[in-house]
């Protein structure tokens, strides 16, 4: 029998007051209080985030949390967008769309990330959940039209369908017509991914026509620039649009009435698509361009003065993708007119190139970091770089919260001076103490690592590739990064020495990858065999990695931690241990 | 950070608990030396909230040793051997012997032959990558990339291969074979047979036997394409590089489905048939 204290709320209060606390991470301290809170707290509990699909089974969650409507789901190690995780690894939805579908019939969000997700479970949601709102699927995969269509027909109140950089089976374009003329609900529409030439246009057009409340429409490559003028009057009230094909024979009527279609967007802050740009029907975006937030060119083959010309018409735009065709002259007037930017990513035009054809260089990025102290997030790729030009940025830029550098060639040293750029992320991560999110490139020696173990206090995910010289680099990050979650290492001399010391922090984190570093087989083993709740998966599609001696390296593999033991979907070319050491598949 | 000994599951790293004694289990601070040759585990975690590591010399401290593994063999690693399986089966990530990775190489590697190096997404690369190559009026860049065919929107341009899905009827998952590192349909045939057979051993399923050849239609299966129209051809049929510029996808199917596929099973061609269709 409860003892009830004076001081204690009735239940209902205490779920009034815990329906406030919207954060994971404050829900979860609530939830460790005591007994009563866990309880109150678990039955309502809406919103559940799993960062790894395999480190909790459905079966548990439903367990705990038998309220919830929105679950979001994470698949694939990162290191999958690049292709270094072999086809068929997993990250299968349909499991948890089962459970599901039986455990919550008030589901209304699913988001998902890097998972496989197919027809049968797309058919599985719109069939299962009869006040489903919400379908986000960003770089998923194994899904076709087929799996569209039956969301739209049996979803009666979908509010958001985004597929944001997602494999599509594209079988037609009439999976839209599945949206039923009843369907009035659409307020997000991200069809950006889809390849098919044939796209319903009729109705898309319909579609769009009769959602009032859409405010995000991102079209496909597919639709073409005659087209958007008529779905820009149907949807004065577009926030986010994202073109199709930007190119185009206009006559010039038509050109006036896209800039018209344009202006009459009064809400309209952020843009995207633009394959294919032919610039001189870039005027037409000129009207929205006081109004911008949020512009994303990295798609679009323009060059200057086009894109210094749209840039500089944009002074309230906070974020930015673009390709480098912008350049050190782009920067320096995106850097002179924006002074809210906080997000700038710059992709390379021609990565496999290998010589610059375009002058973008580090001071491209120094100039922006002068010139927009509020920065927080940088993507950018380039062929060169310096410890000077870091220590500028860094100094200049105390907020970042993410610092993603890619020079394109591994182990380029500091082009002046010819010395690693140890020192330039030092400074990096010394000023930038909000640091959440690294990734390195360049020469860089077990020096970095050691700086980053002294002052990236705060960073949850670092990115790893050709840096460091022995296993002292990694030990610095496992021992002094407190608040490491995910690191992904590829060809790195990193062994067993620093793993295996470091052995429990690999609990407190979500992911370890390493790839093509030298960590043997017997380390993998032991690590399996005696940390019962990581998973420690050996990838190699070759052999088995015992039918080589123990110390030779894996070439892949990848540690998580998981309260549901090691997984059940394994493909052969995934190799585990259980705790006897013997390996299991 | 001597002397304290944090237990396994303390909390994060972040904690100032760090410091503080929990129930000594064991209290040794030793120090490794390079020279130390066993694997352990080591189950404390580093790096309390004071900042400062004092891992600045070439040896580094253990907070406590309370694993070891005696019995494995040392932990220097011997070289890597890169023979681990036929070499033209499609491995993704980079296959390094493990001198190229320790040294400090002066000259750069050719970004081109890395796999998954720059790190961009498939389909951005795909999509301007292609733009680009037009506007300048290149040659030809080999992206090591999977070019998924449904994504190529400007047509399946020559040259631009990489991966391609292979689907074997009765297995449900799909591999990829990267079509770049052959130059013979006799080399595909035999990567896609080390691929599937293995698999299929180790699949606790029937095993699916596929005696020898793919192509000489002596086997239980036939290996087909889809080209660019959308076409499903038997391979081998067109000279290599005209195949590899129009595939998409490939298929290991069971020879009684291949009907229609009508080059191969032409009596005139002069192939053999081992089966009647």
């Amino acid at each position: 029998m409860q003892k009830k204290m004076m001081y204690s709320f009735p239940d209902d209060v205490l779920e009034h007051v815990f329906s406030f606390i919207q954060s994971d991470k404050d829900r979860n301290a609530v939830s460790a209080v005591c007994k009563l809170w866990y309880e109150i707290e678990r039955w309502c509990r809406r919103k559940v985030f799993i960062g790894n699909c395999y480190a909790v089974s459905p079966r548990v969650v439903i367990k705990r949390f038998p309220e919830v409507r929105s679950i979001e789901l994470k698949g694939k190690p990162h290191f999958a967008d690049f292709n270094l995780v072999p086809d068929g690894w997993g990250g299968y939805v349909l499991p948890w769309i089962v459970e599901m579908a039986g455990a919550y019939p008030c589901l209304e969000e699913i988001r998902l990330k890097r998972m496989v997700v197919t027809d049968e479970s797309l058919e599985l949601i719109a069939k299962s959940f009869k006040n489903f709102k919400v379908l986000v699927l960003f770089s998923c995969e194994g899904f076709s039209t087929d799996g569209l269509a039956a969301i739209a027909a049996g979803c009666k109140n979908l509010r958001e369908l985004d597929l944001r950089e997602s494999e599509v089976d594209d079988l037609s374009g009439h999976w839209l017509t599945h949206f039923p003329e009843t369907c009035t609900s659409l307020v997000s529409l991200n069809i950006s991914c889809l390849g098919s030439d044939e796209v319903s246009f009729s109705a898309l057009e319909r579609l769009v026509g009769r959602c009032p409340n859409l405010k995000s429409l991102r079209l496909n490559r597919a639709v073409t620039l005659d087209k958007i003028a008529n779905i820009l009057r149907r949807a004065p009230q577009l926030v986010d649009f994202g073109t199709g094909n930007y190119a185009s024979e206009l006559p010039p009527d038509v050109l006036l009435n896209l800039a018209g279609a344009f202006s009459s967007c009064k809400e309209l802050k952020s843009l995207s698509g633009f394959w294919d740009v032919v610039p001189a029907y870039l005027p037409a975006l000129y009207s929205v361009c006081s109004r911008l937030t949020s512009l994303n060119l990295s798609y679009a083959t323009i060059q200057n003065p086009e894109i210094i010309k749209l840039v500089s018409r944009c002074p309230s735009l906070q974020r930015l993708l673009v390709l480098d065709y912008i350049e050190d002259s782009g920067l320096e007037a995106l850097a002179s007119s924006c002074k809210d930017l906080q997000e700038l990513r710059v992709f390379p035009s021609d990565p496999f190139g290998g010589e610059p054809h375009v002058s973008l260089t580090e001071q491209g990025l120094v100039t922006v970091s002068l010139g927009c102290p509020k920065l927080q997030s940088i993507l950018y790729f380039c062929h060169r770089m310096t410890n000077a030009a870091l220590v500028t940025i860094a100094q200049s830029c105390p907020n970042l919260t993410r610092f993603r550098l890619c020079i394109i060639e591994p182990k380029t040293a500091d082009y002046l001076t010819l010395e690693p750029l140890d020192v330039g992320f030092g400074a990096i991560v010394e000023h930038c103490k909000d640091l959440r999110r690294l990734s390195l490139s360049g020469l860089l020696t077990d020096r970095v690592f050691e700086y980053i173990g002294t002052y990236a206090k705060k960073l949850e995910m670092l990115s790893v590739a050709f840096a460091g010289d022995s296993d002292l680099g990694l030990h610095h990050v496992l021992f002094g990064c407190e608040s490491l979650r995910k690191l992904e290492i590829r060809d790195c001399p990193f062994g067993d020495k620093a793993l295996l010391a470091n052995a429990a922090k690999l609990e407190t984190m979500r992911s370890l990858w390493m790839s093509s570093c030298t960590v043997s087989f017997g380390a993998c083993k032991l690590l399996g065999q005696k940390m019962p709740r990581l998973n420690v998966e050996v990838i190699d599609e070759t052999e088995p990695p015992d039918s080589r001696p123990e110390s030779c390296p894996v070439e892949k593999f990848y540690i998580y931690r998981s309260v549901s033991g090691p997984r059940f979907d394994k493909p052969p070319f995934v190799w585990t241990m259980d705790e006897e050491g013997k390996i299991m598949h | 950070m001597e002397g304290a000994l944090v237990l396994l599951g303390d909390g994060g790293g972040g904690s100032s608990g760090v410091s503080t004694n929990e129930s000594a289990v064991l209290s040794k601070v030793e120090v490794v030396s390079e020279a130390e040759s066993e694997l352990e585990l080591g189950l404390s975690l580093g790096g309390g909230a004071t900042g400062k590591t004092k891992a600045s010399n070439s040896s580094w401290e253990e907070n406590g040793r309370i694993l070891t593994a005696k019995d494995f063999p040392s932990s220097v690693v011997s070289q890597r051997t890169n023979n681990g399986g036929p070499s033209s089966v499609a491995v993704s990530g980079t296959k390094r012997s493990a001198e190229s990775i320790s040294h400090d190489s002066g000259s750069p590697t050719a970004v081109s032959q890395v796999v998954g190096w720059p790190p961009i997404r498939a389909y951005r690369v795909n999509s301007f990558v292609n733009q680009a190559k037009t506007q300048r009026g290149d040659e030809e860049v080999k992206p090591k990339y999977d070019l998924k065919k449904k994504h190529n929107f400007n047509g399946n341009e020559k040259g631009h291969l990489g991966f391609v899905k292979v689907n074997m009827d009765g297995i449900p998952i799909g591999r990829k074979v990267d079509l770049n590192s052959h130059s013979s349909y006799e080399t595909l045939a035999q990567a896609l047979e080390d691929m599937f057979l293995r698999s299929a051993n180790s699949l606790e399923k029937e095993p699916l036997t596929m005696a020898s050849k793919l192509l000489d239609g002596s086997s239980e299966f036939v290996l087909t394409y889809e080209d660019k129209e959308g076409d499903w051809m038997l391979v081998g049929d067109v000279p290599w590089r005209m195949f590899v510029s129009s595939v998409r996808r490939l298929r290991i199917m069971r020879t009684s489905e291949a009907n229609g596929l009508a080059p191969r099973f032409n009596e005139t061609s002069g192939r053999q048939r081992s089966k009647p269709i």
